[in-house]
């Protein structure tokens, strides 16, 4: 599809350069998604600007040929370039009544303008279509000159291509991601993904998981094995959080045939590794507690989610976390053929 | 029995953007206040039910993609939880009634275990 095939469409590279922020796949169902997009779009960005007008001193019988070969409801009229008022098939419909087709358009138009911004943003010409029950708008520039022409059609023609443009950005970014390991020839690719961990901050807990896991996704991994490491990944980052005294780096390494995620920290370190690898065995204080941590399940947890788990601790130290997911074949693109 | 028809049905308060929930179709659910069992037992389109309500159980949700979180006795999340799942696509709901009560209404629905 060209989308300069229609003077309504709009410009592709604007939107690109200005958003070009990816959906998350629940966006896609997402009616904020539209509502973002009512304030992202400006009315320029939608409307007809390649408009039909009418002068004042026009028959009316003339409009209603312009309105019939375009096939539209109305159009602006322009007085010398100065905006006059509209002539909608409404206006047309009362000359016709009173038998006077050939009457001038001064004498039957509307003169009481509604008109939107072309720089407004989209919500606003939504607005001015509640609030007027009319079908279409005049579009006027800053300086009050017709620039074109908006109705809802354009704004639904508009927020569609926009979301469209949405989920092309996000394919090419999954797409461009699958082909990594497949463009880059090696005898061995690793990716590496790393991530300073603060103590104590919950603020920004599980955001790395998130990264990661989103990250896997892209890449091509089956959405079982993302989750997975997700959710092993989670509760490693957690526990750097809750028990470190000063963070650590939370590393992923993806290769064709495995994941390999680890935390490194540099103390307290574990006194007994046996007893924090039993299930309801926790450290946590009474105030992390209050908040849902500490139950004593986050190591048997990452257990059960990756393949091979290995803890290495001193005492005063610090704590190495190693895990490890296999990728079986022909389950990922993350394989090469 | 979507997610549309629960809120409908247990009176629940919509703390997120509005999306399209008569089309999410929870499949279970659980209800734990600690995050780690949560992690174990929840799945994706389960609803948790949960006490609750800081900025780390939107990461919890998110990760294991559950349908929605349901934040009993009137529990309030902050601004910035309420942004943070709004961001990564969670759906917080809310409610007076305690978990207990929320648990029996949901399993009277239908809201039972995948077999």
């Amino acid at each position: 599809m060209n989308p300069m095939a229609s003077p309504r469409a709009l410009s592709e590279q604007e939107i690109h350069g200005r958003r070009g922020r990816p959906i998350t796949d629940r966006d896609a169902t997402d009616i904020s998604r539209v509502e973002e997009l009512s304030y992202e779009l400006k009315v320029h960005e939608v409307m007809t600007s390649d408009v039909r007008v009418a002068a004042p001193d026009m028959p009316i019988s003339e409009v209603l040929e312009i309105l019939r070969t375009n096939r539209i409801s109305g159009v602006p009229v322009l007085d010398n370039e100065r905006l006059a008022g509209v002539i909608s098939i409404e206006d047309i419909v009362r000359a016709m009544r009173d038998g006077k087709l050939s009457a001038l358009v001064s004498e039957y138009m509307t003169r009481k303008l509604v008109t939107v911004l072309s720089y407004d943003p989209i919500f606003k010409a939504l607005q001015a279509f509640t609030e007027s029950r009319l079908g279409r708008l005049v579009v006027v520039d800053e300086n009050g000159r017709l620039a074109g022409m908006i109705t809802k059609g354009d704004i639904t023609r508009g927020v569609l291509l926009a979301l469209q443009r949405d989920y092309k950005e996000e394919e090419l970014r999954r797409y461009r991601a699958s082909h990594l390991f497949e463009d880059i020839i090696s005898d061995r690719t690793t990716l590496v993904l790393r991530y300073n961990i603060k103590a104590q901050d919950f603020i920004h807990g599980g955001n790395a998981s998130s990264h990661i896991k989103r990250a896997l996704l892209r890449l091509g991994a089956d959405p079982q094995i993302a989750r997975r490491c997700g959710i092993a990944v989670y509760e490693a980052e957690m526990n750097l959080i809750i028990h470190t005294n000063r963070g650590g780096i939370l590393k992923t390494e993806v290769e064709p045939h495995r994941i390999t995620m680890s935390t490194v920290d540099d103390g307290p370190g574990i006194p007994n590794i046996e007893q924090v690898l039993q299930a309801g065995y926790s450290t946590a204080s009474e105030q992390v507690r209050e908040m849902g941590f500490g139950a004593g399940m986050g190591l048997v947890n990452i257990k059960r989610c990756v393949d091979k788990m290995e803890i290495e601790s001193a005492v005063g130290k610090g704590t190495r976390l190693t895990m490890r997911i296999h990728i079986p074949e022909q389950n990922s693109s993350l394989q090469k053929d | 029995m979507n997610l549309q028809q629960i809120i409908e049905q247990l009176e629940l308060t919509i703390l997120t953007e509005p999306r399209d929930f008569a089309s999410i179709y929870p499949v279970g659910g659980y209800t734990s206040d600690l995050l780690s069992c949560v992690m174990a037992g929840a799945k994706g389109n389960y609803i948790w039910v949960t006490l609750q309500s800081h900025l780390n159980i939107v990461a919890v949700a998110g990760l294991l993609e559950v349908a929605a979180v349901i934040i009993t006795e009137n529990a309030q999340p902050d601004a910035a939880t309420i942004a943070k799942a709004n961001e990564q696509g969670v759906t917080l709901l809310s409610t007076p009634k305690t978990t207990y009560e929320i648990d029996g209404r949901l399993w009277e629905l239908g809201i039972r275990l995948p077999a």
